[in-house]
């Protein structure tokens, strides 16, 4: 009950949204470039079912297995900046100074790498991007533990690793979720980007390109739709594994909510 | 024989840099079995440097620290103490139950024992129908409670206890003073108590240890026989007088 309350206040608001937006633009009727009316993108996506679905899959793939390197390299980091003093002090900062290239800048490069045409190279940038995040704050989250906590564990003799187990690792779960709610949009927008200047040429990216360039913007907007879908569809699964993982993390909410 | 004996111990932080702290010099302190011993001085005397030295969690720059006859940090490996903090420390990712296992788990106790000596304990800290609740489900009182339950869960012969009370509203502190009391005659356990209140202090211990700053010197030794304490106690005036007492050492301390 309390779900369906949480869901259907957005849909109203959407729907209005799309309401308005279609009455706008059939009053006014202007130039299919400036903005298609939500119909023409339902149908121009109907008419490109397979080909959009198929570039959703491509695309699909890069942002999943970046998604997933990513945050596996970005926690191992984590791990190994929390455990080793000198692996902190050489991480960090290069961490820190890496971070602020603009990543998706070295799309054309990172081409020249791994092969025009190759998705290796835009699995990279989205690698790359879902990394710092993920990197960063988890190990904030492994480090910033409540004092005491550890002086306990201390007192009960218990092993380093026994630490990170029972202490640092669940007080790095809210921030690690927090990153990754954040990597996963990014991972999306990382993928399409990258996906302008290379990679497969069957994936969302080129299909946007290419049908602008052909002024069919109505098939740009039903891919872009598509990759919405994607960011939709990861995020929705990033919240549903949060509360799997974290129980007593949905009981602060649920102590919050009620009046 | 003492539960505690430390002879000459002194602590300096970060010695030989510009930062240097002398926080400890030359304690003296044997207690004894059953004994219930606060600490009480000014912010920086040091109390709460003396109790991790007990506590092994920092060990001393010179002198020495014994627990039940063994250097401290041989004790902190047989887990001879609980411990207890300001802050409850408890782990939101457990339950309560969970939470008064955790000591247990580490020293490899089967799940039933576990599971049994969990209930026994929250039925010492009165909060058996909150087993299954997470610790932000509770008020700070009873995150408290759990935590000294948690302290207490593998009958340490020593409670070593960081003003565990110093975020509870009066009232609350009060009725905990008193949980403590009575599991202390319960269990027969030797408390050392760190705090800033002295009526706490008087009300709770069988010694109160007066503390000079900077650096942390066992300035006085006041020894309080009340009896039993109950809410009399409180308006009693054998208890004002030793009120009075430990307030003008700590005046002496401070001037």
């Amino acid at each position: 009950m309390n779900a369906l309350k949480g869901f259907s206040a957005p849909v109203a608001a959407g729907v209005v949204l799309f309401g308005v937006w279609q009455g706008v633009l059939s009053l006014f009727n202007p130039e299919g470039f400036v903005l298609p009316a939500p119909s023409e993108i339902v149908g121009a996506l109907i008419d490109n079912w397979d080909e959009v679905y198929h570039g959703a899959r491509i695309t699909g793939f890069v942002v999943v297995s970046g998604l997933v390197a990513g945050i596996i390299l970005g926690i191992i980091a984590a791990l190994l900046v929390t455990r080793f003093r000198t692996a902190n002090e050489t991480i960090t900062p290069l961490a820190v100074a890496i971070n602020a290239i603009p990543i998706i800048a070295l799309a054309p490069i990172f081409n020249n790498w791994f092969g025009l045409t190759s998705p290796r190279s835009n699995q990279a940038i989205v690698v790359a991007l879902v990394f710092f995040p993920i990197f960063i704050n988890t190990t904030r989250g492994l480090t910033q533990v409540d004092r005491s906590q550890i002086e306990l564990m201390e007192s009960y003799a218990a092993s380093r690793s026994r630490i990170t187990r029972e202490v640092r690792i669940p007080n790095a779960m809210p921030f690690f979720f927090t990153a990754l709610k954040l990597a996963t949009s990014l991972a999306v927008i990382a993928a399409i980007v990258a996906e302008y200047f290379g990679g497969r040429q069957d994936a969302l990216g080129p299909m946007i390109t290419q049908s602008a360039g052909l002024t069919r913007y109505d098939e740009a907007w039903a891919a872009v739709l598509a990759g919405t879908a994607i960011g939709a569809v990861l995020y929705f699964a990033v919240l549903v594994i949060e509360r799997l993982a974290m129980p007593w993390h949905s009981l602060i909410r649920a102590r919050i909510d009620e009046p | 024989m003492n539960v505690i004996d430390i002879q000459g111990a002194t602590k300096v932080f970060n010695p030989g840099r510009s930062n240097q702290v002398e926080a400890l010099a030359e304690i003296d302190l044997a207690v004894e079995h059953g004994e219930f011993i606060t600490l009480i001085g000014p912010s920086g005397c040091g109390k709460s440097t003396l109790l991790r030295l007990i506590a092994s969690l920092i060990s001393p720059s010179t002198g020495s620290v014994q627990v039940n006859d063994k250097p401290a940090e041989q004790a902190r490996l047989d887990r001879d103490y609980g411990m207890a903090f300001q802050t409850a420390g408890l782990f939101d990712w457990r339950t309560v139950t969970k939470n008064i296992e955790l000591p247990l788990e580490l020293m490899g106790w089967s799940k039933g024992d576990r599971r049994r000596r969990a209930s026994e304990m929250l039925e010492l800290v009165k909060l058996s129908e909150f087993a299954k609740h997470h610790p932000n489900e509770l008020s700070g009182g009873m995150q408290q409670r759990v935590a000294i339950a948690r302290a207490l869960a593998f009958s340490p012969s020593l409670l070593l206890m960081d003003e565990p009370f110093g975020a509870l509203d009066e009232m609350t502190r009060e009725h905990m003073q008193d949980e403590l009391l009575r599991i202390w005659k319960e269990t027969g356990t030797t408390v050392v108590f760190v705090t800033h209140s002295i009526p706490e202090a008087v009300y709770l211990s069988t010694r109160v240890l007066v503390m000079s700053p900077r650096p942390g010197t066992i300035a006085s030794n006041i020894s309080v026989s009340l009896g039993d304490r109950s809410a009399a106690t409180r308006d009693d005036p054998a208890f004002f007088k030793k009120v009075t007492e430990v307030r003008i050492a700590l005046r002496e301390v401070e001037e």
